[in-house]
């Protein structure tokens, strides 16, 4: 009984740290690509969007894991689907009526977590086998790695890109801000070269 | 004549200035995926356009016929989803039928379609620039496919050469082509002065 539990807590902290580095989504994965480049030229909104599927997240998995023993295999995607759309609506809801500027913001890019590759992979990866518990320890891990690797590259967007961080001026005075940084193109680069750092990390490690 | 030059400045802004890839970041997981074969890329753009022109006029239509004068806009999302993942289904099935070739050449693409961002994104750009006309939300469809086929052969022919240069180890895959891309995304916005 005791060796169970023990074995039990190992699965859960394993999951937990799983989604911070070992199964990070976004730099390990490569999954949620468009929020990740489209959010963070700035941290507000790379923080917000973060929660934002931390919350679809977590109910989702939890409703596709009550269902799961009901899924049938072909109509699974459809059902994964139209669960986390309804729970985006209801997070998209909760934006407007209390953060209206940080909505405004993130514009068309809160009702695409639908689309958002991660929250369905987990759903099929993790929510549609194991029971509540575990799936909502797992969305958490998840939603962590994500709203971590979000901030990461939206902190160095920001600071190198305007100066500000969390809208507060860090940088001296005399620094010129890199302006491309904070256009589509700083995106792209800043993911491509933290891509590269992490592989390097890893090959280090290994 | 102000209605064919707004959609001829329509296509242009959404194919070149606007583009969804490199402006939108939207459809970056099929641009990562599939950019690797020039003839792949361009199957999987000619699928995105058909099924982009399909669903932008389709949910354009249920938006203004069916939701807004219910008031049902809450359910806007799910009703979008859905007629994405429908129209997909049944251009699958439909090629399938008709056109066995095209269907074999398609192969996986075609499904994974449904979770590709840049045609939920392209439906909910419709709605947010308030495109009142039919005609204009087919143009812009069509545009936004173009767009994304232009974009993701350009990446292919680039990495079709990137093959033969040493790119140092760690940047390799991935990296690279994010790399890329953000110089791609940087000559794009030179269009910006072109309307």
């Amino acid at each position: 009984m005791a060796t169970d539990s023990d074995g039990q807590t190992c699965v859960y902290k394993n999951t937990l740290l799983a989604g911070l580095w070992r199964e990070n989504p976004v730099l390990r994965l490569l999954l949620g690509m468009c929020p990740t480049l489209a959010v963070t030229a700035a941290v507000k909104p790379a923080f917000t969007m973060g929660m934002c599927v931390v919350f679809v997240l977590v109910c989702s998995n939890v409703m596709v894991s009550l269902m799961r023993n009901m899924l049938k295999p072909h109509l699974r995607i459809l059902m994964f689907t139209l669960t986390i759309a309804t729970f985006v609506t209801i997070a998209d809801l909760l934006l407007k009526a209390f953060q209206p500027d940080m909505s405004a913001a993130l514009g068309p890019y809160v009702p695409l977590i639908i689309v958002n590759c991660i929250i369905i992979a987990r759903a099929e990866a993790c929510a549609s086998k194991n029971p509540i518990l575990l799936s909502i320890v797992d969305a958490l891990s998840m939603g962590a790695g994500f709203t971590v690797a979000l901030c990461v590259l939206a902190g160095i967007r920001e600071v190198l890109g305007t100066g500000k961080f969390f809208d507060i001026q860090v940088m001296p005075k005399a620094f010129v801000p890199w302006a491309a940084l904070s256009m589509p193109v700083g995106a792209f680069l800043t993911l491509g070269f933290l891509l590269g750092l992490v592989a390097l990390i890893t090959k280090k490690r290994s | 004549m102000d209605t064919v030059y707004l959609l001829i400045t329509g296509f242009l802004s959404v194919v070149l200035i606007n583009n969804l890839v490199l402006t939108k970041f939207l459809g970056i997981c099929p641009y990562l995926g599939v950019s690797g074969r020039i003839d792949m890329a361009f199957g999987m753009g000619l699928a995105v356009t058909f099924v982009m022109t399909l669903s932008g006029t389709l949910t354009w239509l249920i938006d203004h016929m069916v939701l807004i004068p219910l008031g049902l806009e809450v359910t806007r999302y799910v009703c979008f989803i859905l007629v994405i993942a429908s129209a997909v289904q049944l251009v699958e099935m439909y090629l399938r039928k008709f056109f066995p070739p095209l269907y074999d050449s398609f192969g996986i693409f075609l499904p994974l379609i449904t979770t590709n961002c840049a045609i939920l994104g392209l439906c909910l750009f419709l709605n947010l620039w308030g495109i009142d006309s039919l005609l204009e939300a087919v143009v812009l469809s069509v545009g936004g496919g173009i767009g994304f086929t232009m974009a993701i052969c350009i990446m292919a022919g680039i990495r079709e050469n990137l093959r033969m240069v040493d790119v140092p180890e760690c940047l390799q895959g991935a990296p690279i082509t994010l790399i890329t891309a953000g110089i791609l995304s940087l000559a794009f916005m030179g269009f910006a002065g072109i309307i």
